[in-house]
């Protein structure tokens, strides 16, 4: 396993930055720069390094999609929000249309934010590439085809020219795709949601996002900490804060940082990314859901081997 | 974890020490059961003094959250006092700040909720 990559981190609905909150990061890259010298081109990136998501960057706004690079050819993603996309674009970049490709896309549910990037996944259209999408559920063909029936898009699923195939995987079994070994689990969410453990090499990958970890049930809890166990890098959904996940926003089906903290440090897991942004939150409010991420894990470490917390953004790239 | 509980007029002060994890925070939920699903008539708050509480996780948080929605439901306030500068921060990360009402003592909690349990309070202090 090469490389995990970020196209799409945000949870529930694409966002965009708006023209006001990239004058402001401009405002305040200005003044902080205000009376410096910049005497090489090392010097200006090292200040705008300094500035931070929020000042000079953005975490993205893409509904989730994460490509992970096995090292072979054959394509592997989680999910079909909007980041698919821009994957997409980039594929096609890299190998010319008339190359076909094999995309092996494992899908934690079929709600809208997880498939919408699909209609508009460029090589679907491309005749000769290979689409296997693989889930828990029994209606993700059914979900994918009626997203694109009319009149909510122009071009019908069976327009696809792709070859386009659907395949039904279960809890407890493990599967071989692509290099990798794959098996899931069931988790709490509306509909069901699937969370996905991937191994190969000695690397081992976690993708658990739409997941409500309610930890009010010890055997469900001891069940993720052994489906987590060992993990060199967990893809949490950290969309609320505990006291909204379990008040105002119980039963919606996403959990906090801190649950995905205490998971990790239960299991051994090594690295915690925090997944699925609440789409009200700007930059700044998610580098200070990671800071204070990275306080509480260190504040709660005891015993436990320190676990290494990031923010995922639209671009990041994780070397597992 | 140990828990102790005092009435003080028409608030009860609730004392759990130790740490408060995913272990037993089972423990605190039935200790507070009682004042929670039958409390003695007229009482009007809840006062959890958190002055020997070195850690809380998110079971035990949990276990505030729910204090706090049956309180609510029955009229009654809830307050935590005297945190400890790490339980702060995991209440102010876990935004619990938001779910119960804070106060640097006892003291300062039963002067915001009542005057005769501070009054009591008092009393008993000389």
């Amino acid at each position: 396993m090469k490389c995990v990559r970020f196209w799409g981190t945000r949870g529930s609905l694409p966002v965009a930055l708006t023209a006001s909150a990239v004058r402001e990061k401009v405002i305040g890259a200005l003044r902080g720069a205000a009376g410096r010298n910049f005497a090489s081109a090392e010097e200006l990136d090292a200040y705008v390094d300094r500035l931070g998501m929020a000042g000079a960057g953005t975490y993205g706004g893409h509904s989730p999609c994460v490509e992970i690079e096995t090292g072979a050819a054959e394509y592997v993603l989680c999910d079909l929000g909007t980041g698919v996309r821009p994957f997409g674009q980039r594929a096609i970049a890299r190998h010319g249309a008339g190359s076909p490709q094999t995309y092996h896309v494992f899908m934690s549910h079929v709600h809208w934010d997880h498939i919408m990037g699909f209609p508009l996944f460029t090589p679907a259209y491309i005749r000769g590439n290979r689409i296997r999408i693989y889930g828990g559920h029994a209606v993700l063909e059914e979900a994918l085809r009626r997203q694109q029936a009319a009149p909510s898009f122009p071009v019908d699923f069976s327009a696809l020219a792709a070859t386009i195939e659907f395949v039904r995987l279960e809890p407890g079994h493990a599967y071989d795709v692509a290099g990798l070994t794959v098996s899931l689990m069931l988790q709490r969410h509306a509909g069901d949601s699937y969370g996905y453990r991937f191994s190969s090499s000695g690397k081992t990958v976690i993708y658990s996002t739409d997941s409500e970890h309610a930890l009010t049930d010890a055997d469900e809890t001891r069940r993720f900490v052994e489906f987590f166990r060992g993990a060199d890098l967990v893809i949490f959904d950290a969309m609320y804060s505990l006291a909204d996940a379990i008040s105002v926003k119980a039963d919606w089906g996403h959990s906090s940082n801190i649950v995905g903290v205490e998971l990790c440090q239960m299991a051994g897991a090594r690295h915690l990314c925090l997944f699925h942004h609440e789409p009200v939150h700007g930059d700044a409010a998610i580098d200070r859901v990671l800071a204070e991420t990275r306080r509480f894990e260190e504040i709660t470490r005891g015993g436990y081997a320190p676990l290494t917390v990031t923010a995922a953004y639209d671009g990041m790239e994780i070397i597992p | 974890m140990q828990f102790s509980s005092r009435s003080l007029a028409d608030v009860v002060v609730a004392s759990p020490s130790g740490q408060i994890d995913h272990a037993n925070a089972e423990r605190l939920q039935q200790a507070l059961a009682p004042m929670l699903d039958r409390p003695a008539p007229g009482t009007a708050a809840l006062v959890l003094d958190f002055a020997d509480v070195e850690y809380i996780s998110s079971m035990g948080l949990r276990v505030l959250m729910v204090a706090a929605k049956q309180l609510r439901a029955r009229s009654m306030r809830i307050a935590v006092t005297s945190l400890r500068p790490v339980v702060k921060e995991i209440f102010d990360i876990a935004r619990f700040n938001h779910v119960t009402e804070v106060f640097p003592s006892v003291r300062a909690a039963l002067q915001a909720l009542s005057p005769a349990a501070l009054a009591a309070y008092d009393i008993e202090a000389r």
